[in-house]
């Protein structure tokens, strides 16, 4: 039972970095009509930047908060140079593009911090495990995630419901031709849109960073979970990328953590361990793929 | 025919399909074996995307999952190989079917979604191949597999020459269906419903099974490319269909022109040759600068696909 | 002259709003009749019913010689009803030919050929080409049909239409967006038409309407509220007033 817990919540953390990166996607998907492959690249070189602001600080808290404007940063000029002219074009065009970038990401990383990938550690107050239940501890890190992620799912709720940029980001997801008509400088709000999905992505690769590893390419697998999670929760929809994000979180971790027992009905036991992640991986794109046949425009997808 | 030759551009398929037709005397020659191998993959690779091109480039079809054909059909001939059946008789038809098989699956799906829901639901389809590649423990798993190649009996697909000349005639038959199935009935029905699927549908057209039989021709030359790539390395692994190979076919498609009967020959051409001539001249430049050749080449996508929509075939078309 | 269409007695709601209210019309063969009305008279509505994009709430709609009420698109256009597109809707990248070429395919049938260069069946072609010097486009014949002109594009519409040997054409505002000389063009290339098939015609354009109708009907408030010849419609108080607006045309 403790067990089961513990993994449920390690579902729910995954979940919510899932969200994060996916927040951004389905942002910029939804209201700027983009296919942006290059996003799990921001994931990347924020947490390539984290390491070096906590090296520099020495401080996690402070490299973190350092990270964050420079993932924006790199964000809004990635959209002024090359994205913008992207949005008018048709999805095979943005699918190339930003294919190139992805190439273009993983060789600067390798040029400007090396080949080897970086560790980041955990922040020693966050080192030790806390109580959810009495008698049964878990990494106060990973609650720590869990906290910061549901505070930032929360945010974004409030930006998205309650201020006028979440309104022009809704009216626009719903219906492109009403936020020009609107008297908006579009420009500026595409322009910030990308920046704030960059700064999402950054901050789910730096605090992925200390229980993965901060390596080139640790983008590209996940982006494509993260593309899964949008089209699994209609593309634009908030909502659905939440919803999405969690089903997956908990698809990966709780087959990683049960799918061996259940296998080692059928298999070895060798060969159940290999095989369950390789299983639960499969579960999510046959979960997507069935999501699709039923609601060809995602769970909360806008008919067309 | 004359008047066709004048073209730049049959010139320079006249010379290309030359060039690669001997060149294993070639690299004889010069001794440069190594040549052959990255003219091998050329071919293959080419055949690959020629199947690419007749669902993205004559239907419209963007499908980010096409490489799941090569870990099909390489893995039909690795399995088949690692229990003891070794006839090319039996594996190439076997490999084949599979991929017609997923191919009708996948496409009867898929079709049924527009747009971007398409090209994420392709590329969904070809991720759950490859983890299942990788869960396969018993033929390698993530490792992959050792295989010993097809037997045929009449060739010796050992023989380094010999499979690059198979691979070769096998390119020259898929490029001439390609042009065939172009300008067929079936060809101006794909095409129309590419530039106007309502009105295709409001004649009568029924656009969904043309698009499926599409779909289903190009997995089953996309699984012979597959076929071809296990027995050019005697390896098959999941890496065959990561997501960054589609995204290298639909790179090689789009590089060389969309919709153009050799289109996607240009494109593996240009491609490779990036891939081996960036890494020597930029070590030229400066050295070390060759390890980062995608630092050129991603910049070099981007570019084409704001600025040079019709790849290199329009680069190569005779100036009106 | 026999009726090709009879429509009787149309009635569709669109919740509390009623779009055609009882409306009855008919096309006899060789006869073009023309349906005009203000916006929101319910033109669109009737036309939908009659194509079957619509089923109508009650009423009937026969259509050679057959009650076609139920029966879905594809079958009333096997049955011979074609029709023009309100929006032009050419497939841009195909030459004109072509575009003709596709409409004949579809017409009949054999789309699973793969190997066969339809560039070399000269039957086909040979019919394309008639079917575009019928509405006088066959100059234009290797032009794609994005560089022709719009008005150019809706000649090439009608011959798409044609190519399926319609007994009737449904019409939907061929002259929209076009100059007067283009129009007068579209007349010319109607007219010419008129014997090879009946044509119900939706049309803003009174002098194209006046110029080819056998008979007019006057649809006003989802109401067939005048039928008749293009003089008695000139003439008829009710209507000048309801549509042509009081001062006549």
């Amino acid at each position: 039972m403790d067990y089961l817990l513990i993994q449920v919540l390690n579902g729910v953390q995954l979940g919510l970095l899932m969200f994060l990166l996916a927040a951004g996607l389905t942002l910029t998907f939804g209201i700027m009509d983009l296919v942006n492959l290059a996003h799990g690249s921001l994931y990347m070189v924020g947490a390539y930047l984290a390491w070096t602001f906590i090296t520099w600080t020495d401080s996690f808290v402070l490299g973190a908060l350092l990270a964050l404007p420079a993932t924006f940063v790199v964000g809004v000029l990635l959209e002024m140079t090359v994205v913008r002219r992207l949005y008018a074009r048709d999805h095979l065009d943005q699918v190339l593009a930003t294919f190139g970038l992805i190439l273009f990401f993983n060789d600067l990383v390798r040029l400007v911090w090396g080949p080897a990938g970086k560790s980041i550690a955990v922040p020693s107050f966050l080192s030790h495990t806390v109580q959810i239940l009495p008698g049964v501890p878990y990494p106060a890190y990973r609650f720590a995630l869990i906290v910061v992620g549901s505070l930032v799912a929360l945010l974004l709720a409030w930006l998205v419901a309650r201020t006028r940029m979440g309104m022009l980001i809704r009216a626009g997801a719903s219906n492109r031709r009403m936020i020009a008509a609107l008297g908006v400088n579009i420009e500026l709000l595409f322009s910030l849109v990308f920046g704030l999905g960059a700064v999402f992505a950054g901050l789910a690769g730096l605090m992925a960073a200390p229980i993965a590893s901060v390596k080139i390419g640790m983008g590209d697998d996940i982006l494509i979970l993260a593309f899964v999670i949008i089209v699994i929760g209609g593309i634009g929809s908030i909502k659905g990328a939440f919803v999405a994000a969690m089903i997956v979180g908990q698809i990966d971790i709780v087959g990683r953590a049960f799918l061996p027992e259940l296998l080692k009905a059928f298999l070895p036991p060798a060969s159940a361990s290999a095989a369950a992640p390789a299983i639960s991986q499969v579960l999510i794109y046959v979960l997507m793929a069935a999501v699709l046949v039923w609601r060809p425009t995602g769970l909360f997808g806008q008919r067309t | 025919m004359i008047e066709r030759l004048k073209q730049p551009r049959a010139i320079v398929t006249a010379l290309l399909l030359v060039l690669l037709a001997v060149l294993p005397l070639l690299t004889q020659a010069f001794d440069q074996r190594y040549l052959l191998s990255v003219g091998t993959r050329i071919v293959i690779w080419s055949i690959a995307a020629v199947s690419l091109n007749m669902i993205l480039g004559y239907g419209g079809l963007v499908s980010f999952g096409h490489a799941a054909f090569f870990g099909i059909g390489g893995y039909a001939v690795g399995i088949l190989s690692a229990e003891g059946i070794q006839s090319g008789w039996i594996q190439w038809p076997v490999a084949l079917a599979v991929s017609i098989a997923w191919a009708t699956l996948v496409g009867a799906l898929s079709l049924r979604t527009r747009g971007v829901y398409f090209i994420m639901i392709t590329l969904a389809f070809a991720q759950l191949v490859y983890y299942l590649a990788s869960g396969l423990e018993g033929y390698g798993g993530d490792d992959g597999l050792n295989i010993s190649r097809s037997r045929f009996g009449i060739i010796d697909l050992r023989d380094k020459a010999q499979f690059y000349w198979l691979c070769f005639a096998l390119l020259c038959g898929t490029l001439w269906f390609c042009g065939r199935l172009a300008h067929s009935r079936f060809g101006y029905v794909l095409r129309g419903a590419k530039s106007n699927e309502l009105r295709m549908t409001a004649l009568g057209f029924p656009v969904f099974q043309v698009r499926l039989v599409a779909c289903i021709i190009a997995g089953a030359f996309g699984g012979l490319a597959g076929i071809l790539l296990a027995n050019e390395g005697a390896y098959v692994s999941p890496a065959m269909m990561s997501w960054v190979k589609s995204g290298d076919l639909i790179v090689i498609v789009v590089l060389g022109g969309i919709g153009v009967r050799f289109g996607p020959l240009y494109g593996a051409v240009v491609f490779f040759a990036l891939e081996e001539l960036l890494k020597p001249f930029l070590d030229l430049l400066h050295k070390g600068w060759g390890e980062y050749w995608q630092l050129a080449f991603g910049p070099l996508l981007v570019i084409v696909a704001l600025y040079a929509r019709g790849g290199m075939a329009s680069l190569l078309r005779a100036r009106e | 002259m026999t009726a090709l269409l009879t429509a009787d007695r149309l009635v569709k709601r669109f919740g509390g709003l009623i779009a055609t209210d009882n409306v009855s019309i008919d096309v006899a063969d060789g006869e073009i009749h023309a349906l005009i009305g203000p916006n929101g008279a319910g033109k669109t509505t009737l036309v939908g019913q009659l194509t079957g994009n619509l089923a109508p709430d009650s009423g009937t709609i026969r259509f050679a010689g057959r009650d076609v009420t139920h029966l879905p698109t594809h079958a009333r256009v096997r049955l011979g009803l074609g029709r023009s597109f309100q929006i032009t809707s050419v497939l841009r990248e195909f030459s004109a030919l072509d575009n003709v070429a596709l409409a004949l395919q579809a017409h009949d049938g054999h789309s699973f050929r793969f190997l066969a260069d339809v560039r070399r069946d000269r039957a086909r072609r040979a019919k394309a080409q008639a079917g575009l010097d019928a509405v006088g486009l066959g100059a234009r014949a290797t032009t794609p049909a994005a560089a022709l002109s719009h008005g150019e594009q809706r000649q090439l519409e009608i011959a798409m239409a044609m190519a399926g040997e319609p007994k009737l054409l449904l019409l939907d505002e061929p002259m929209a967006g076009m100059g007067a000389e283009e129009s007068q063009r579209m007349v010319e290339t109607l007219r010419g038409l008129k014997s090879r098939c009946g044509m119900l015609l939706i049309e803003h354009d009174m002098d194209a309407v006046f110029a080819l109708a056998d008979r007019i009907t006057v649809l006003v408030y989802g109401r067939a509220l005048f039928c008749g010849t293009p003089d008695e419609i000139r003439r008829h108080p009710e209507v000048r007033q309801a549509y042509l607006g009081e001062d006549g045309a």
